[in-house]
């Protein structure tokens, strides 16, 4: 494999095990991201791509291994899955956004609860997360009034409103309708551009050759490869990735 | 047979009044209390709390298959006779019939309360709790902030027509003695003999109330599909 070797890692996983009862789901994943880079996760349906990424926030509980967020370890105690939290936001396929709230509180419910800042400060920085993703209009309204895309760019300023040093993405697009996936595409380089470290799950493959630096394959619950995009993409090394990348083209 | 004479209900309707006052006052009582304890029931159960969750469990079971007017004579009967053998050396203590329809009202309402919101917690989908999590929301957070207000939302049409059966079946403290709006009719038609103008008012009263009320969750039925249809 010849990927770069990361300087100083924002995520380390070493190891990582998870079972879902007898179904072992990630095999002795190992992985380093380092500030400020773009890593794509791809692979077949119930490779263990959502779950990895799940397991860095602990929306997932992993069973062995040793996880390190932004210097916290990541083990039961629930001050460090917390802290854990706050500097990493995740953007989910479904949205998820808190359908009894205007879009105002979904950004700033978190900020006020969880990082404690007062209403007025934190409607200024829903405000400005808001014009980035290019729906400041809509803040008054509520999710169920959105289009799709509307509301992932939503979701993507909700997460931002907890300034995370680190952003997963677990399909962003797979949900939405054609024409709607450019939009947040396109919010998602702009992120990307601005130097965020970001962890994502997709199968838009003009994405990530966009603005990967490394791409990872999963299939079965192993990491299968770790590649610079344009050499995955082009040679792939092994016959399961070049399986599945057939696949995904055509 | 007399012609109907509706003078008398004019002269009693301070006393009847005061008599809806309380059936308003027990049914607003019960339905606070009950839809706070009925929603601690419901937590418990639904977060697996142990020993909590299955005593609640077995609350609700025991209280639910107990008509309501046994409820009544059980606090009214009983507990004196328990209050009297733990604290006043098998004395009874008199619980008092006021008392005793508040709390029973109160803890029969949390039983029935706390099955629809535990239906209704089970209807806010996992991506709910998964996005506050992400947010960094503790647990209390997530369910007063996100979990709750969309169950309350979702359940509030059920909750309010429990609410119209809990207004009608607070004529049963006449078992004992109080007077509420019927307690009151029943009174003044011992009086003075008027029993078909007493009874009459006291249905139309109920009919106006429980109508409008039937209205309201009309409305609210409607919000809560408008509310869900995302
Ligand atoms: N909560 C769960 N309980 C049991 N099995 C699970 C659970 N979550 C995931 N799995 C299983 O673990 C495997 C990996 O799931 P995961 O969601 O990580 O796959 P994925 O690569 O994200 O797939 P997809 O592309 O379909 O989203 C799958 O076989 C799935 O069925
Ligand atoms: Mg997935």
């Amino acid at each position: 494999m010849n990927s770069p070797v990361p300087t100083d890692p924002v995520i380390r996983l070493t190891e990582v095990n998870k079972h879902y009862g007898n179904f072992h789901a990630l095999r002795d994943v190992s992985l380093e991201v380092a500030k400020g880079e773009k890593i794509i996760i791809c692979g077949p349906s119930g490779s263990g791509k959502s779950t990895l990424i799940r397991c860095i926030n602990r929306i997932e509980r992993h069973d062995s291994g040793e996880i390190l967020v932004d210097g916290h370890r990541l083990t039961g105690d629930t001050k460090d899955v917390a802290a854990i939290r706050r500097e990493v936001g995740m953007v989910f396929q479904s949205f998820n956004l808190f359908p009894h709230m205007t879009i105002l509180e979904n950004c700033t419910i978190a900020p006020r609860k969880s990082r404690g800042l007062g209403k007025a400060e934190a409607e200024e920085r829903a405000m400005h997360y808001l014009t980035k993703v290019r729906i400041p209009d809509q803040a008054g309204k509520y999710p169920g009034q959105l289009s799709g895309g509307q509301q992932q760019r939503v979701a993507i300023a909700r997460a931002l409103c907890m300034q995370p040093r680190v952003m997963l993405f677990d399909e962003p697009t797979s949900a939405l309708d054609p024409e709607m996936v450019k939009e947040v595409l396109d919010t998602m380089v702009e992120l990307a551009e601005e130097g965020m470290t970001m962890l994502c799950v997709t199968h838009e493959m003009g994405f990530a050759r966009q603005v990967a630096d490394r791409v990872i394959f999963m299939d079965r619950g192993e990491k299968i490869e770790e590649a610079a995009p344009g050499a995955f993409f082009t040679n792939p090394q092994s016959p399961r990735a070049r399986e599945f990348l057939q696949q995904v083209i055509h | 047979m007399n012609a109907l004479d509706f003078s008398v209900v004019v002269d009693a309707l301070p006393f009847l009044w005061k008599g809806l006052q309380f059936s308003l006052l027990l049914t607003a009582v019960a339905f606070v209390a009950g839809l706070v304890l009925g929603t601690g029931l419901a937590l418990v159960q639904h977060l697996q709390v142990p020993v909590l969750a299955q005593l609640a469990k077995g609350y609700v079971a025991l209280i639910r298959s107990i008509p309501l007017i046994m409820v009544l004579f059980w606090f009214f009967f009983l507990v004196p006779l328990i209050a009297g053998w733990m604290f006043n050396n098998g004395r009874p203590m008199p619980v008092g019939g006021v008392l005793t329809a508040f709390l029973t009202f109160s803890l029969f309402e949390a039983a029935y309360y706390s099955e629809i919101i535990r239906v209704g917690l089970r209807s806010v989908g996992k991506g709910q709790y998964e996005a506050a999590d992400a947010l960094s929301l503790s647990t209390l957070q997530t369910y007063r902030h996100i979990i709750l207000p969309q169950v309350f939302r979702v359940t509030s049409p059920i909750i309010l027509s429990q609410t119209i059966i809990l207004f009608q079946d607070t004529s049963l403290v006449y078992v004992l003695s109080l007077t509420d709006l019927v307690g009151a009719a029943s009174k003044v038609a011992q009086l003075n003999g008027r029993l078909v103008e007493m009874y009459l008012t006291v249905a139309a009263v109920y009919l106006v109330i429980c109508t409008s009320a039937s209205q309201l969750v009309a409305v609210l039925r409607k919000r809560t599909r408008i509310a869900t249809n995302r």
